[in-house]
């Protein structure tokens, strides 16, 4: 009872919240000298309709979508991998370990000018860029998740004969989980704002396309439909992704208390 | 002939650390439940962990059945004191079943044994839980299941109760005694507890203070089994150890006075 007050009471603050910012805004921009750079909600809303109805919202929509899927599924799996490699054997870590740190650092909008380069500006490009910018949150989270396996986790099965590859298997993969996945969260953020960047240089789809041909058209409302968008999209895949790895890898995230590395 | 041999036994960490062991010489015999005390510091996990295999003596040899301990091997099996080596992304039945898989035991003899154990130490009803789901003494019962499931002829058990509460840590004691004189397994089991020693062992060696610590003495316990805590004899051999144990302990206190 008392929990269930308390959530509904949170969904109304949520509520109030929002209602608040609109209805400032809405105001400000009804000030606003010139409405062409300041566009009001509603209007705003009726632009996104407009498009919507002609396809193109949801085609900007997909596009980026399945852009940022893709990336992000590659760089995931490459991240894990070479993560637990890392992890757990050293000549791997000796030598991969300084291109991890000195890649890190290195934005994927520095890459894009080369990578256009070398791989045009089609659908490949954007993923590579996608793909690279999550593989290092990820291969890191999950290195350093490797080297938090308890001990007697790892003495245990060597007790019970456990070859060097049944421990990696059996005891530090599992033990691992919790820490990969959140170097995945993290990295999907990262894949958000590198979509746009990507989308914005050269693309004709995409949500970051939407944003940057508002100023073509002069049309700001564009802009601010393509970033409400964005928003909402990131809102849902966080949810999306907490939900369904609390739901189907709950066992494995228990695994680890404090599972965050950066 | 002595079961295992430990002759000489020196161990530092590293190549330049203390000498933490020096001349540790013990044979402990096939079937006996050992009991080693001492006081905090001396080094007793590090004399279990060599003979586990988890760590190499700087010097010495080290025997069981004749045959020089290489490393970890499923012939000696460890319960931790803390119960983070039990995994916890498997249930209890998962757990127990897991030196099994390890072992590579069709799916229907695995569920036989583990069946077996979780009845032996009373976790029966439970199988479904993950260890975030249980209580202490009942992730060492786990631990202890985990143990027997694969019929290891050495069980090495590190201050298993030390975290529990004191009657959670008695049934436990019960247990274990039955446990052990089914089995017939040979136990070296380390513990701060004079009367949980008294209770278990069959002998109990006591170590000298750290550093350069080496067994001082060992005492046989003739009771009668099953025993009972609380009896006259029972009471004599408390203050036998005590006495012995203490000396060590006040020699540690000393020396941390000095160094004030």
């Amino acid at each position: 009872m008392i929990q269930g007050s308390r959530s509904r009471l949170r969904g109304l603050g949520y509520v109030v919240s929002v209602l608040l910012v609109l209805g400032l805004w809405q105001f400000l921009s009804s000030r606003a000298i010139i409405p062409l750079l300041f566009p009001s909600p509603l209007s705003t809303l009726h632009v996104g309709l407009e498009l919507a109805r002609k396809g193109q919202l949801q085609a900007d929509l997909w596009a980026s979508l399945r852009r940022i899927v893709a990336g992000f599924a590659l760089g995931s799996a490459v991240g894990v991998v070479l993560g637990l490699l890392m992890g757990a054997y050293r000549p791997v870590r000796l030598l991969l370990e300084p291109y991890l740190h000195f890649l890190r650092f290195l934005p994927a909008l520095a890459w894009i000018p080369a990578v256009m380069l070398w791989l045009g500006t089609g659908e490949g490009a954007k993923i590579v860029l996608l793909a690279y910018t999550t593989v290092f949150i990820v291969a890191l989270n999950t290195m350093v998740g490797v080297s938090r396996v308890p001990r007697n986790q790892v003495r245990a099965a060597r007790s019970f004969g456990a070859r060097r590859s049944q421990v990696f298997f059996l005891v530090t993969v599992p033990a691992t989980v919790g820490y990969a996945l959140t170097g995945m969260r993290l990295a999907m953020g990262n894949c958000f704002m590198t979509v746009v960047a990507a989308e914005l240089v050269a693309s004709d789809s995409g949500l970051g396309y939407l944003i940057f041909s508002s100023r073509q058209w002069m049309q700001t409302e564009l802009a601010f439909v393509g970033i409400f968008l964005l928003g909402f999209l990131g809102l849902i895949a966080d949810h999306a992704f907490r939900t369904t790895s609390t739901r189907l890898l709950w066992r494995y995230e228990g695994a680890s208390r404090s599972r965050t590395a950066l | 002939m002595a079961y295992i041999t430990f002759r000489g036994i020196d161990f530092r960490y590293g190549p330049k650390g203390p000498l933490t062991i020096r001349g540790l010489d013990l044979e402990l015999r096939r079937g006996e439940f050992f009991m080693l005390v001492g006081p905090s510091g001396c080094g007793k996990t590090t004399v279990l962990n060599i003979l586990a295999g988890f760590e190499a003596p700087t010097a010495g040899e080290l025997l069981v059945e004749g045959h020089a301990v290489t490393g970890p091997q499923r012939d000696r099996i460890v319960i931790f004191q803390e119960p983070d080596s039990l995994y916890p992304w498997l249930t209890t039945l998962e757990n127990v079943e897991f030196p099994l898989r390890v072992l590579g035991v069709s799916r229907s003899e695995r569920r036989a044994r583990v069946g077996e154990a979780l009845r032996l130490v009373g976790l029966r009803g439970h199988e479904a839980k993950h260890p975030g789901q249980l209580s202490g003494g009942m992730k060492q019962r786990v631990q202890i299941a985990r143990a027997l499931v694969l019929d290891a002829p050495i069980l090495l058990m590190d201050e298993p109760f030390g975290a529990l509460d004191a009657q959670t840590r008695i049934i436990l004691q019960d247990e274990l005694a039955q446990i052990a004189a089914r089995t017939q397994q040979t136990i070296l089991f380390i513990t701060h507890d004079i009367h949980e020693a008294i209770f278990l062992a069959d002998r109990i060696g006591v170590m000298t203070a750290g550093p350069e610590s080496t067994l001082k003495k060992i005492v046989e316990i003739e009771l009668p089994r099953p025993r009972t805590r609380g009896s006259a004899a029972f009471g004599e051999l408390y203050e036998h150890v005590h006495q012995i144990l203490s000396e060590e302990v006040r020699r540690v206190l000393r020396r941390e006075d000095s160094l004030l």
